[in-house]
C-alpha cells in the first residue's frame, strides 16, 4: 500500500490542506475576524520550535545518551518562566516600533544602523542554514525509508546519489515553492502572516498527535506499558546504560550548557522571534503561553525515552539508524497507517520550521541586506522609481529560493557527518551570539552601535572557526588537518581546543570562547564612548519600554504630498492610501488631504514603511523627504535618562554650593577688612587725640602757671612763653599734617603737575634748611646733584618730600659729627643689582645719613602713620621727635607720581632714604600743567 | 499580559527553582540505577519535576489575585 506515489500524494494532499487553512485564515483576517487571535493558537504556533530534530532526532539522541535530549526542552521552559521580564518586554518594544525581525530589532535598538542589521542577517542566514539542511535530510530520509516498505532499508549516503536522483533536492524545491506561495503572496505593512500562523498551529497539533500515537503504540501496543520497557532495558547491559547519564563534571557541564543554549535559541532563532514576537496578536496571549508551550514540549517528549529504548531492544546492532526509530518501529510491526501518519507528522515538523524560518530570513535579507544595498546604487535609479512593492516581493522570493538552495548545499556537503541533533546545535550556537546585544539592549542603555558590531562580529568569527569550519572538515569538504594540528600547524589554534582549552565538548567549547569574546567586545567597545543622540533615543525606547514611546522621533515635517507617494512606492499606492486614510480617521479628520504636515504624520509614515522595508531603510527613505530640524532642548532633556538628569541636577547643585562658598569667603574677607579698617580708624583717632593732647597739655600747664603766679621772674616767664609758642607751632604743624594726610588719602588734594628739575628742588630744600644744619653743625653734601634730570611732578609737593627727608636725617644724626649726603642719578643700566627694581627711565634721589640706622623690622613700620622707629624718642624726655606723619605723607606724594619711596639701612651704620620717579625725557619746557587729578 | 510585578517575580522565582531542579548537583542524586515505580529515577525525577514546574507556572499566571 505504501508505494511512492501514495506517499507523494499524501504529502501533497496534506500540504494542500495546510494551504487551504492559511488561505481561509488570511480571508478571515482581511474581514477583521482573526482566526489566530486567541492564546491557544499562539501557544500552539510556538510549537514551531519542535522541528524534525525533535520529531526524529530526540529519539536518536536518547539512544546515544539516554536522557541527554531533554535540556533542549528544559531551556525554553525556563525562558517562559522569565517571560514577564524578557518576552513581555520584547513584544511591547517590537509592537511600539513595528519591528519585523530580529535583525530589525537589533538594528533599531542601536540607532537604526543598516550595517548592524546586515550583520545580524548574515549571521542568522549562515547560522540557520545547517538547521534547514537538517530538515531536508530528515524529510528525504523518512520518505526513502517509508517508500522501501515493507523492507527496512537505511537510505544511501547523500553524496553517493547523483544530484537529480536525490530526493532531498526535490524536497527543497517543493518546500521553496510552498513557502513562496505562503509567505510572499502580498506585502503586508506589518509583516504579519495570519494564514501562516494558523497553518503552523495546525501543524503543531499534527506532529504532536503523530508522536503521541507512536508513543502509545510502542508503550502499550508493542509492550506492556512503560514499566515493561524499562524492565527489559535494564536486563540488556548495552541498553541499560541509557537509563542513567554520564556521571562526570564534563557531562553535567554539557547538560547545563545545553539548557542555557536552548533557552536563548527559543527566543533568538529567527523563526522563534517571528512567531513569539512579530506574529503576536495580543500581548495578553503570553499569559496562557507561559504554561501551555512548556506543556506542549513536555507532551512531545513524554515518550522519547521509551521509544528509544524499545528501538534499541528491537533493532540490536547498528543496522537501523536510531534517528528513524519513530518511523521504523511501526513499519516493523506492519502498522502502515501509523507509519504514514508519522511520516506526515515529520513532514509537518519540517515544513513548519522551513516556512517560518525562511520567511523570517527572507524578510531580513530583503529589508536589511538587499534593499539598503540597492537603494545605495544610484545607477539602478531605485530611489526614484515609482512602485517598488513588486520588487520587494521579488527579492523575498529569490531570497527564499537561495536560502533553501544553500540548505541543500550544506546537506550535500556536511549533512552525513552528523546526527540530526548535532547539526541543530551548530545553529543554536550561532543564534546564541545575538543574546548579548538583544538582552543587553533591553536592559542596558549604555550599549552602542560600535559595541554591538564588535560583539556580534567577534562572536560570529569564533563560532565559525570553532564549530562551522570543523563541520565542513569532518565531512571531508575541507582538509581536516587543521582540526588536528591547528591553523597553519599552530597547536594553539586547533579549532576545537582553542588556546589549549580541552576537556569540553565542542558546543560548550565554542560557546565559552565565542560568548566570552562577544560579551567582552560588546561591553568593552560600548564603554569607549557615550551613546550618541540617536542611540540614546532608541535606548530609551527599548529599555524604558512602551512608556517612553511618546518621544517624537522626527523633528522635521513633511506633507502628505511627499509621504504618500513614498509609502506608495513600497506598499503599493492603494494600500498606502488606505493606511493614510485610516490614520486620518484615527485623528478625527475627514480625509487624508486634511492631515497636517507635522511630526506625528512623519512618524506614522516611518512606522508604516518600517513594516515593509525595515526600520533602518525606512529611516533613510523618510529622511530623503523630511528636512529634519535639530533636536530642541526639550527633546534632549526628554532623552536624557533619569540618572543623567539626576546627575545634571547634582552638578548644578554642586556648582551653586561652590558659588555660595566662594561668595561666603568673599563676604567674610570683606567683613574682616571692614573690621580691620574700623580698628584702624579707632587706632588712628586715639593716636591723633593722644598726639594732640601732649602739646595741649604742656601749653595749658605753662599758661596756668603764668596765670596763677604773677610773680614769676621775667627770664622764667620768657622761657615758659617760648615753650608755649613752640608747642603751639608743633600743634598747628600736627593739625596741618593730619589735614594734609586726610586730603591725600581721600584724593581731594590739589596738584599742579609740571616738569620739574630735581636738582633745583634739592638745592632749594637744602637752602631752606641751611640754618638748622648749621645750628647742629651737621654737614650737608649736595655734590652729586647735577642739573637736567626732569620729572613730572608738583613742585611744592616734591619740595615737601625733600624737606621732610632732610629734616628727618638732621633729626637723627649726631650733632657736630653728623653728615648728610644727597645723591641724584638717572639709572640707565638695568643690570645694576639694586633692590627696588629701578628702571633706566627713573630718576633716583637718595638721602644718606650717618645716624643710628633703622632696625630691619622697623623699615616698613616707619611708613605707617604715627609710627616711629625705635630709638627715635628723646632719651631724656621720652617725647617723640616728630609727628610720625612725615614719612607716610611723603610716600603718598611719591606714589601719586608713580614713584616709589623706600629705605635701606644697616643698624649702626646710618640710613639711606631713596625715592625714584619716572624720568621725563626731553627738555625743560615740557611744562604742561594738569590741574586736579590726572 | 503579565500585569503585575508580583506575578513576574513569582515566575522568576520558579525560574531559579527550575535551574536548581534541572542541574547538577541535584541531578547527580537521581543519576543512578534502580527504579522508582518502574521508572529509572533520573527519568522520573526530571519528568516529574518538569511537570510540577509547569503546573506551578500555570497556577501563578492563571490565578487572578495578586
Amino acid at each position: 500500500m505504501l508505494q511512492s506515489w501514495v506517499i507523494v500524494l499524501a504529502s501533497f494532499f496534506y500540504l494542500g490542506i495546510l494551504f487551504a487553512i492559511a488561505w481561509y485564515a488570511d480571508r478571515r483576517a482581511d474581514t477583521g475576524r482573526s482566526l489566530i487571535a486567541n492564546p491557544v493558537v499562539y501557544s500552539l504556533s510556538l510549537g514551531v520550535y519542535c522541528t524534525t530534530w525533535t520529531f526524529y532526532g530526540s529519539v536518536g539522541r536518547a539512544a546515544a545518551s539516554g536522557i541527554g535530549f531533554l535540556p533542549i526542552y528544559l531551556g525554553p521552559t525556563l525562558l517562559f518562566a522569565l517571560a514577564g521580564f524578557i518576552l513581555h518586554k520584547m513584544i511591547r518594544v517590537a509592537k511600539a516600533n513595528r519591528i519585523t525581525s530580529i535583525a530589525d530589532f537589533v538594528a533599531s535598538r542601536y540607532g537604526k544602523s543598516q550595517l548592524l542589521g546586515g550583520l545580524v542577517t548574515v549571521i542568522a542566514v549562515v547560522g540557520v542554514i545547517p538547521y534547514i539542511a537538517l530538515q531536508l535530510k530528515a524529510v528525504s530520509n523518512s520518505f526513502a525509508i517509508l517508500a522501501s516498505y515493507p523492507d527496512i532499508i537505511m537510505p544511501a549516503k547523500a553524496g553517493a546519489v547523483p544530484i537529480f536522483q536525490d530526493s532531498a533536492l526535490y524536497v527543497a524545491m517543493i518546500l521553496a515553492a510552498f513557502t513562496i506561495l505562503f509567505g510572499t503572496r502580498h506585502l503586508d505593512a506589518t509583516e504579519r502572516h495570519e494564514g501562516m500562523v494558523a497553518a503552523i498551529a495546525v501543524e503543531s497539533m499534527v506532529k504532536l498527535a503523530a508522536f503521541l500515537a507512536v508513543g502509545i503504540f510502542v508503550v502499550w501496543g508493542m509492550h506492556d506499558g512503560a514499566g515493561d520497557i524499562f524492565a527489559q532495558a535494564a536486563a540488556v547491559p548495552e541498553v541499560a546504560r541509557r537509563l542513567t547519564t554520564a556521571d562526570s563534571p564534563a557531562a553535567y557541564g554539557t547538560w547545563g550548557t545545553l539548557i542555557f543554549l536552548s533557552l536563548f535559541a527559543s527566543l533568538l532563532l529567527p523563526r522563534q522571534f517571528q512567531i513569539a514576537v512579530v506574529e503576536n496578536v495580543d500581548e495578553s496571549h503570553l499569559r496562557r503561553a507561559v504554561w501551555m508551550f512548556p506543556l506542549y514540549l513536555f507532551l512531545i517528549n513524554l515518550f522519547v525515552l521509551p521509544v528509544a529504548l524499545a528501538g534499541m531492544l528491537h533493532f540490536p546492532g547498528a543496522g537501523v539508524d536510531a534517528d528513524t526509530f519513530v518511523l521504523t518501529l511501526p513499519m516493523a510491526h506492519q502498522q502502515e497507517g501509523l507509519a504514514l501518519f508519522v511520516y506526515i507528522g515529520g513532514l509537518s515538523a519540517a515544513t513548519g520550521m522551513v516556512i517560518v524560518e525562511t520567511i523570517a530570513l527572507s524578510t531580513m535579507v530583503c529589508n536589511d541586506l538587499v534593499m539598503p544595498a540597492l537603494l545605495r546604487l544610484p545607477m539602478l535609479g531605485l530611489a526614484t522609481r515609482a512602485d517598488l512593492s513588486g520588487l520587494l516581493l521579488e527579492i523575498r522570493r529569490w531570497a527564499i529560493a537561495v536560502i533553501l538552495g544553500l540548505g541543500y548545499l550544506y546537506f550535500r556537503v556536511a549533512g552525513e557527518a552528523y546526527a540530526l541533533v548535532s547539526i541543530g546545535l551548530i545553529s543554536f550556537a550561532a543564534v546564541a551570539q545575538f543574546a548579548p546585544v538583544v538582552i543587553g539592549g533591553l536592559f542596558w542603555k549604555g550599549g552602542t552601535r560600535d559595541g554591538a558590531l564588535a560583539g556580534l562580529a567577534g562572536g560570529f568569527v569564533l563560532w565559525a572557526y570553532t564549530l562551522l569550519l570543523p563541520s565542513f572538515a569532518k565531512s571531508g569538504w575541507l582538509p581536516d588537518g587543521f582540526i588536528a594540528h591547528g591553523l597553519f600547524g599552530i597547536e594553539f589554534l586547533r579549532p576545537q581546543h582553542l588556546f589549549g582549552l580541552t576537556g569540553l565538548d565542542e558546543i560548550t567549547h565554542c560557546l565559552v570562547w565565542s560568548l566570552l569574546v562577544n560579551l567582552g567586545a560588546y561591553i568593552g567597545v560600548s564603554l569607549q564612548r557615550v551613546p550618541n543622540l540617536r542611540e540614546a533615543r532608541q535606548a530609551t525606547l527599548f529599555v524604558g519600554g512602551a512608556e517612553a514611546a511618546g518621544i517624537p522621533g522626527w523633528r522635521g515635517s513633511a506633507g502628505v504630498t511627499d509621504l504618500l507617494p513614498l509609502a506608495g512606492r513600497f506598499l503599493g499606492l492603494e494600500r498606502a492610501h488606505e493606511a493614510f486614510a485610516r490614520h486620518a480617521r484615527q485623528r478625527g479628520l475627514r480625509g487624508i488631504e486634511e492631515l497636517p504636515p507635522d511630526t506625528r504624520l512623519v512618524n506614522f509614515a516611518e512606522t508604516l514603511l518600517a513594516g515593509a522595508i525595515g526600520s533602518a531603510s525606512a529611516r533613510a527613505m523618510v529622511a530623503s523627504v523630511v528636512t529634519e530640524e535639530p533636536l530642541g532642548i526639550d527633546e534632549v532633556m526628554n532623552i536624557l535618562d533619569e540618572a543623567s538628569q539626576v546627575r545634571a541636577y547634582t552638578r548644578e547643585l554642586e556648582q551653586k554650593s561652590l558659588e555660595l562658598t566662594r561668595a561666603t569667603a568673599e563676604l567674610r574677607e570683606a567683613n574682616a577688612r571692614l573690621q580691620q579698617l574700623d580698628r584702624m580708624k579707632d587706632d588712628f583717632i586715639s593716636t591723633v587725640t593722644h598726639e594732640l593732647r601732649t602739646p595741649l597739655t604742656s601749653i595749658r600747664a605753662f599758661s596756668e602757671m603764668l596765670q596763677e603766679d604773677p610773680k614769676i621772674d621775667l627770664a622764667q616767664r620768657a622761657r615758659f612763653l617760648g615753650i608755649i609758642v613752640s608747642e603751639a607751632v608743633r600743634l598747628s604743624r600736627l593739625i596741618n599734617q593730619i589735614l594734609d594726610l586726610a586730603k591725600l588719602e581721600s584724593g581731594r588734594a590739589e596738584w599742579t603737575v609740571t616738569a620739574v628739575d630735581v636738582a633745583e628742588v634739592i638745592r632749594e630744600a637744602a637752602e631752606s634748611l641751611t640754618v638748622l644744619f648749621a645750628e647742629k653743625h651737621v654737614a650737608l653734601d649736595l655734590d652729586a646733584c647735577e642739573d637736567g634730570l626732569i620729572v613730572l611732578a608738583d613742585r611744592d609737593r616734591l619740595m615737601q618730600v625733600m624737606v621732610n627727608l632732610l629734616s628727618n636725617a638732621l633729626k637723627f644724626v649726631p650733632a657736630d659729627s653728623g653728615r648728610v649726603r644727597v645723591g641724584l642719578a638717572a639709572l640707565c643700566v638695568p643690570e645694576i643689582p639694586l633692590r627696588g627694581q629701578v628702571t633706566p627711565q627713573e630718576v633716583r634721589v637718595s638721602v644718606t645719613d650717618n645716624g643710628p640706622g633703622i632696625q630691619a623690622e622697623d623699615q616698613d613700620v616707619i611708613f605707617d602713620k604715627f609710627r616711629q622707629g625705635a630709638g627715635t624718642a628723646d632719651v631724656l624726655t621720652d617725647k617723640p621727635q616728630g609727628t610720625g606723619l612725615g614719612l607716610p605723607i611723603s610716600r603718598q606724594i611719591i606714589e601719586y607720581f608713580n614713584g616709589r619711596l623706600w629705605v635701606e639701612s644697616t643698624p649702626g651704620a646710618g640710613a639711606c632714604f631713596v625715592f625714584a620717579l619716572p624720568r621725563q625725557a626731553g627738555d625743560n619746557d615740557a611744562s604742561k600743567s594738569t590741574g586736579g587729578v590726572p | 499580559m503579565i500585569r503585575s510585578r508580583l506575578t513576574a517575580q513569582r515566575l522568576a522565582f520558579l525560574f531559579l527553582l527550575g535551574c536548581f531542579f534541572f542541574n547538577y548537583p541535584l541531578l547527580s542524586v537521581f543519576n543512578r540505577g534502580g527504579d522508582f515505580f518502574g521508572m529509572p529515577p533520573l527519568y522520573a525525577w526530571l519528568m516529574g519535576s518538569w511537570l510540577a514546574l509547569i503546573a506551578q507556572m500555570a497556577w501563578v499566571v492563571e490565578s487572578r489575585g495578586d
